[in-house]
């Protein structure tokens, strides 16, 4: 108690006005270069969300589930691993994906709150996965023409695979939707309790506009709108009542996360951790 | 389970079958067989299933734990690979006329057997080495001779499955020879799953050959093709020399080589603790078979919900 009343009186009042100038920041911390910024955005979507399918593997409602979950899990971490690299390149200063992966804290992460959730139930999964795919798939088609290399070969070849990851998830999003009427409930429970981290998908700022002077152009308006009819039209097959707009919770860009990353982030990077500098 | 009676086959057809079979012939689902072995492959097939199945838990406790995403890619794909054994056995025991649901239900109330092996705990990064090197490198040293039985389409299944085990073995080595290269504690993480997993492994192929009640008509009908011991030798043959390669040591102060039959010869196997874990009292069978019914009973509503949807489709489909 004596170190923090010196604290506090040791600081006269006039001294303190006098370091105004020291204690004023911006409100945000820094954002590193656009295109790495940007990389970061889409490899770790990818990385936390194949994270969080992976947890599935061997606990599925069917086997062949666990086949296809543990599937789904690979190609995006697959992706992750590619983009992450991509970053570490552009970024120049020696990180690798790995570095990047097991050696950031939660708040150096740059994903989106809706892929950090809990994997909850196997319908809270699939409809997380549906909303994040049908997005996903339209941003790759866009940035498969992009105008930088790097970025269009990753999308091109991400494509195909999230095409085949939106089918699976929006045919599940019918199966409980229009299945029995526990589903339907538990199904539309999901969807209400995630529909809010879904703007986070389209809010573009000055990272979209920096990277789109470089060539790496998305057409976000037409994406939302395209996404909208995609989203509805699936919903319409499984039963399911679209949630109204409220809401929206946000920050993953800027590494402001839910509680949920943190611990996420200490299972997977516990080993690496423990061992800095070791091969594996 | 009560002991079912034995039925009397009809000679001159298992004189046929017992000619087929020496003659080296494959055995097809359509064909005649005696009921024991019906019997006897369902039983084996089954275990390798439910093996396969229950297999990806201790590995599968490491996915999200991997250190490196190259290595998370490879184990994600290695268990994945073990729910396709197991859905490709399964449905290969359906040539028998066995219902798979039956046998998963049997895994789920504790009634079947699966190999022992996955009863131990996974405590460390280099349990996923150890366990593609020794589980994996044991169970292609049965499934290779399995590939050779007369029951067409398990030998089948074990052809296409050895190249996906050997696949594993080889990355399981991979992480092995890794560590063994690396800093001090990874040394030592390598060598203490090294002797948590080698005694579980070699106990992997089963009773010794005077305990085996199975062995002798699984031999005679060429279900089987080597006794447990001859296998487990040839393991330990290959192995020996894998570990010398990568400098970790074996715990078994007996193991020595003799010149004139060229085997490693090993220490007494600890029979007592084999027949523990295979009665339901190892480290983990209580846990395995938990996991296993919670993910059944959590998918539940799914399974229904997709029995649901489908049965409403076919009734559309024929209305239209």
């Amino acid at each position: 108690m004596a170190a923090h009343e010196e604290e506090e009186g040791g600081v006269a009042a006039g001294e303190a006005k006098s370091g105004v100038g020291t204690v004023a920041g911006p409100r945000q911390a820094p954002l590193a270069a656009p295109l790495v910024e940007y990389l970061l955005r889409l490899g770790d979507d990818r990385l936390i969300l194949g994270h969080r399918m992976s947890e599935w593997t061997g606990h599925g409602p069917i086997l062949e589930e666990d086949i296809a979950t543990a599937n789904i899990a690979l190609d995006l971490i697959g992706q992750a691993a590619q983009l992450l690299k991509l970053a570490g390149e552009v970024e120049g200063k020696g990180r690798t994906e790995d570095t990047l992966a097991y050696f950031r804290d939660g708040v150096q992460f740059r994903n989106c709150l809706l892929v950090e959730l809990p994997k909850g139930d196997f319908g809270d999964t699939m409809v997380r996965q549906f909303l994040f795919d049908a997005h996903s798939v339209l941003l790759w088609e866009a940035l498969a023409g992009c105008g930088h290399a790097g970025i269009a070969g990753i999308a091109a070849k991400a494509l195909k695979e999230d095409k085949y990851h939106l089918r699976h998830s929006s045919e599940w999003v019918v199966r409980l939707g229009d299945g029995t009427e526990e589903s339907r409930a538990r199904v539309q429970r999901s969807l209400d309790r995630l529909w809010k981290y879904t703007a986070e998908l389209f809010a573009a700022d000055e990272i979209d506009d920096a990277v789109a002077a470089l060539g790496v152009r998305v057409d976000a308006a037409g994406l939302r709108a395209r996404w909208d009819a995609m989203v509805n039209e699936v919903l319409a097959r499984a039963t399911l009542t679209r949630p109204a707009e409220g809401a929206a919770q946000r920050g993953g860009r800027r590494g402001r996360h839910t509680e949920h990353l943190g611990h996420l982030l200490a299972t997977m990077q516990s080993v690496a951790r423990a061992h800095p500098g070791a091969t594996w | 389970m009560t002991q079912t009676t034995v039925p009397q086959e009809d000679p001159a057809l298992l004189a046929a079958f017992e000619a087929r079979i020496a003659a080296g012939e494959s055995i097809e689902p359509k064909d005649w067989m005696p009921e024991r072995y019906r019997k006897q492959l369902t039983r084996m097939m089954a275990q390798h299933a439910h093996s396969e199945i229950v297999g990806m838990l201790p590995e599968g406790n490491w996915i999200t734990r991997a250190p490196s995403l190259r290595r998370k890619m490879s184990l994600i794909a290695k268990v994945q690979d073990e729910a396709g054994h197991g859905l490709y056995i399964y449905c290969g025991t359906e040539t028998l006329g066995v219902d798979r649901h039956d046998l998963f239900n049997q895994l789920l109330d504790g009634s079947a057997k699966y190999s022992s092996i996955f009863n131990y705990p996974t405590l460390s990064w280099a349990d996923m080495g150890v366990i593609g090197w020794f589980v994996d490198g044991a169970a292609i040293v049965n499934q290779t001779v399995l590939a050779k039985a007369s029951y067409g389409p398990y030998a089948r299944a074990m052809v296409r499955i050895c190249k996906e085990e050997n696949f594993h073995k080889r990355q399981g080595f991979e992480i092995c020879a890794t560590l063994a290269k690396g800093t001090p504690a990874q040394k030592e993480m390598l060598q203490d799953a090294v002797n948590r997993f080698w005694w579980p492994s070699l106990m992997m192929f089963g009773p010794s050959d005077k305990d085996s009640p199975n062995s002798a008509e699984l031999l005679k009908w060429r279900v089987k093709r080597k006794t447990n011991d001859e296998l487990r030798q040839r393991f330990v043959n290959l192995t020996v020399p894998q570990a010398q390669a990568i400098g970790v040591t074996l715990p078994d102060p007996d193991l020595r080589y003799d010149a004139a039959t060229k085997n490693w010869e090993f220490g007494e196997i600890d029979w007592s603790e084999f027949w523990d874990v295979v009665k339901g009292n190892g480290p983990c069978n209580v846990e395995r078979l938990e996991a296993r019914n919670a993910a059944h009973d959590a998918g539940r509503w799914v399974r229904e919900a997709a029995l649901a949807h489908a049965a409403k489709n076919a009734r559309s489909v024929s209305a239209a």
